[in-house]
């Protein structure tokens, strides 16, 4: 039989994993359980009905394909952004790259209301689209505003080291070999790059899917159409309704757990890859 | 001559249209995405006036708010500090069994809506759970108080410092631990006058993360704060009443409050990783 | 002892020091008066003449703190264990919902003050943009084609209720009660609603700020705020033939009073609401005072309107028409479908 921890002369163990295990136990285990439990209390078939009802999958809808095209538009930009920040020499790039934080540190309310009063009809760049006949804020369109805000570090943070860490030498020795810059780029770098943009598009998906604080304000907020699932949750506790509030976020909760699990796989398989380089 | 150097190129890089394009459009997004909107928070909040903005912070409610952020804060950061070394310790220093596994739990905060995390605690001590009337009856009141708004905090920012840690303390293994011990030192000793200094200013860096992010928290402490204004009010909360009261000029003057805790941590971020750059580095991750 | 276990000790003793020092122990005071969303303003005012009054008579200080959000909203909130002394909210079943899921409030409790323990009431108009662009007069123009309707939720706000409860009544008169008539005209509004937000306060800022929709169903009160906030300039108000009489009725909530001991003032203060200072504020705020005949004349400046009240036989009261037209399952949830 194996041991079930390996032998150290350091001390603390005991204490420190006790503490660590209790405190974890306390603030997030036995809470997230009280969730699960009162969901598990309505049964199987209300639960069903609940979770499945057609204001629920819709929402879940919107929350899920905003992240989705927010991440999408973050793997685009983050991947040019950490290139240039890690490649390029320009004045000013130190703040740049101390930008890229902000949204990190920014709280969500404010973010929401700024971005609320920028793509409103008559802000900075909502009056520039209005002439078009586009509306950003309070639809759809101004949820992936948010959460491409609230995603952005998560990209560029993951992918930026990894790419500093590139050998060039492997690039140099494709330019030689004949392949021309875009073909070093698409063959030799990129794939080099996949998992840890994949990570990074996994965390941003994985934040913005529950994202409320920045949505709520300059989303519409309308059932159906522009109405995220944490709102929704919100929604429901407001009209008394328990089990539909938990029962939505039983099923948010299983699919963060899902999205955590896929994260950790992928960031082994990049901590294989990169150890291999 | 010249013209031969400047027609050189890199074969390991781009050419320099390329170059000066690819960073206009890195440099573009972010205007647009992060830089625009901070303006914004600005622009609004002196729209009406310098008057009206310091006008913001003579209100009583506001000045409550401020105070509870400050407390709630106060109490969550220090107990997620106290929390994060433990785990820190015994994670990176240790190999056992179900590491992987512990981390994943510590990780789940960073992935659940904030929504969530207040809901469960309304769940728990709310007056329909089994817990609250109990409490209750004691005299102790959970959510709609200032227990509450603690508890949600906490959750939010639960994994901030210990993954701040975590990565940090693996890569510096357990040599130097070693050899301190096997000259005498306490346990104590060793970490207090070995770990501790390898790790500050990591350690700083997870902190300040934590508190912004503490002091910010919208949706799980709006779950569980009943909204009573002067009481139960944060700031990211009152933020949200001034804007629904109409009085756009006051919301965004607290907001810049906020906004500039948030720029705040990022110049001593950025200050710690210039001089400490390499220490940070291993625990850059979010 | 170890300082590492002191440490863990120190942070212990503060999780459980953060979990006792519940804000209660307080030296002065206090009341929690929990409202619903268009009473902000009033209620700001109107606490700080309680205060004074309570000051002069009995020498005691008292602050009351508020608390507002949608009616639905707040009733939860109460129920869910929010202090409240006092409860001042935008219909009947949201107290109701608050006595008989926590037993806190007497089933009787609108016997106990004058006017069916509503001090004011108010009644449904519509807010639309300066010059009226669309024509609306009345409500059938609501559902012209290319007509935007910004209304609350009615599941979360009274306001949302009384809108689509005056809709209703309008629909009754004009069909003669033909149901799938008045259905029919019901899903047709919520047809042109793009935004339910959950409280009447959310929906004025979706229309004034958000600048989104043609029309406001608002509160009469709520109506005139708007417009005084943002300046008459932005916004006409008109008043429909007919609409219905909202009565926002107010509560003592005796068992959260009782355990703080704070019953004799909160009934105070209640019946503040009832006196001269308290019905002319609420005329300030353009509410419609319970006893007109305590405010000054030139203090009452809302024109007349045509009102039918919620006990009428087209609704015969709030708790029939609780259970028929918002419980889960009930007619708005059968109406509201899916947009466009």
């Amino acid at each position: 039989m194996t041991r079930w921890r390996q032998p150290s002369i350091l001390p603390g163990f005991g204490l420190t994993l006790g503490y660590t295990l209790l405190y974890l136990t306390l603030i997030i285990l036995v809470p997230l359980a009280a969730l699960v439990w009162r969901s598990t209390g309505i049964g199987w078939s209300a639960f069903w009905a609940l979770a499945f009802d057609q204001r629920t999958l819709l929402a879940l809808r919107v929350s899920f394909g905003a992240a989705l095209i927010a991440a999408a538009v973050n793997v685009v930009f983050g991947v040019v952004v950490a290139w240039v920040l890690v490649r390029y020499d320009f004045p000013g790039r130190r703040l740049v790259d101390a930008i890229i934080d902000l949204p990190f540190a920014l709280p969500t309310a404010v973010a929401g209301i700024s971005l609320a009063a920028l793509y409103a009809p008559k802000g900075w760049i909502g009056q520039i689209f209005a002439p078009l006949g586009i509306k950003i804020a309070f639809t759809p369109l101004g949820i992936v505003i948010a959460l491409i805000f609230v995603g952005l570090p998560f990209v560029v943070r993951t992918v930026q080291p990894v790419m500093a860490e590139l050998d060039r030498e492997v690039e140099e020795a494709a330019a030689t070999l004949g392949a021309n810059r875009f073909q070093t780029l698409a063959q030799v770098v990129l794939p080099m790059l996949v998992p840890a943009i994949l990570t990074g598009f996994a965390l941003a998906f994985a934040r913005a899917v529950g994202e409320y604080g920045s949505v709520i304000f300059i989303a519409g907020n309308v059932p159906y159409v522009s109405e995220i699932a944490p709102l929704l949750i919100v929604i429901r506790l407001e009209e008394f309704n328990y089990a539909g509030a938990t029962s939505i976020a039983c099923i948010m909760l299983i699919i963060s757990f899902c999205m955590l699990l896929i994260i950790n796989m992928l960031q082994m398989w990049s901590r294989r890859r990169y150890s291999n380089v | 001559m010249s013209e031969a150097v400047s027609r050189y190129r890199d074969p390991a890089g781009e050419s320099p249209t390329w170059r000066v394009l690819l960073t206009l459009v890195a440099v573009a997004f972010l205007a647009i995405v992060v830089i625009l909107p901070l303006i914004t928070v600005f622009y609004e909040a002196f729209r009406k006036g310098a008057a009206a903005f310091f006008e913001a912070f003579q209100e009583p409610d506001a000045i409550a708010a401020i105070r509870l952020t400050l407390t709630v804060a106060a109490i969550a950061v220090p107990l997620n500090l106290v929390f994060g070394v433990a785990a820190a310790w015994a994670i990176a220093k240790f190999d056992f069994r179900g590491k992987t596994f512990l981390v994943t739990l510590i990780d789940l905060p960073f992935s659940i809506s904030p929504v969530i995390s207040g809901l469960v605690y309304v769940l728990l001590f709310g007056a329909q759970s089994y817990l609250g009337p109990i409490l209750k009856s004691q005299g102790i009141q959970i959510i709609f108080a200032l227990p509450g708004i603690v508890l949600a905090t906490v959750f939010v920012t639960f994994p901030f410092i210990a993954r701040e840690l975590i990565p940090l303390m693996q890569e510096q293994g357990t040599g130097d631990e070693e050899a301190a011990l096997s000259l005498g030192a306490t346990g104590w000793q060793t970490f207090w006058y070995v770990t501790l200094p390898n790790v500050k200013w990591g350690l700083l860096y997870g902190v300040l993360l934590c508190n912004a992010r503490a002091m910010g928290e919208f949706g799980a402490v709006s779950v569980v704060s009943g909204h009573v204004r002067g009481l139960t009010e944060t700031m990211p909360l009152h933020i949200e009443i001034l804007y629904n009261e109409y009085n756009f000029a006051a919301a965004f003057a607290i907001a810049t409050l906020l906004a500039l805790l948030a720029l705040v941590t990022l110049a001593l971020k950025t200050l710690l990783e210039l001089r400490y750059g390499d220490e940070i580095a291993a625990g850059r991750k979010h | 002892m170890s300082r590492s276990k002191r440490l863990l000790g120190l942070a212990a003793a503060g999780l459980f020091a953060s979990l006792l020092v519940a804000p209660q122990v307080l030296a002065d005071t206090k009341l929690l008066n929990v409202s619903y969303d268009p009473t902000r303003e009033f209620y700001k005012e109107f606490n700080a003449a309680f205060a004074k009054d309570w000051k002069t008579k009995t020498g005691e200080t008292v602050t009351i703190q508020q608390s507002h959000g949608g009616s639905g909203a707040q009733a939860r909130s109460v129920i869910d264990g929010l202090d409240a002394d006092v409860v001042t909210l935008g219909l009947e079943s949201d107290i109701d919902a608050i006595a008989s899921k926590t037993k806190k409030i007497p089933a009787d409790w609108r016997k106990r003050l004058p006017n069916a323990s509503a001090p004011y009431t108010s009644t449904v108009v519509f807010l639309v943009r300066k010059g009226n662009p669309k024509g609306i007069k009345d409500w059938p123009d609501l559902v012209k084609d290319g007509v935007q309707i910004i209304t609350p939720n009615p599941k979360t706000s009274a306001g949302g209720r009384w809108n689509y409860l005056a809709a209703w009544l309008w629909a009754a008169k004009q069909y003669n009660n033909d149901d799938a008539k008045i259905k029919a005209y019901i899903a047709d509004i919520y047809k042109h609603a793009p935004v339910l937000d959950t409280g009447a306060r959310g929906s004025t800022v979706t229309f004034a700020q958000r600048q989104l929709g043609d029309v406001l169903l608002a509160w009469e009160n709520e109506a005139y705020l708007a417009k005084q906030e943002f300046g008459d300039g932005d916004f006409d108000i008109v008043v429909p033939k007919l609409s219905i009489l909202a009565e926002p009725p107010v509560s003592l909530v005796d068992g959260n009073a009782d355990a703080k001991g704070t019953r004799k003032v909160a009934e105070a203060y209640l019946q503040y609401l009832y006196s001269a200072e308290g019905q002319t504020l609420a005329a300030k705020w353009f509410y419609r005072p319970a006893k007109p005949e305590l405010v000054p004349a030139d203090k009452l400046t809302l024109p007349k309107v045509d009102v039918v009240s919620i006990d009428d036989p087209i609704f015969g009261g709030w708790k029939v028409v609780q259970a028929k037209h918002f419980d889960d399952g009930g007619i708005f949830d059968q109406l509201y479908k899916p947009g466009k």
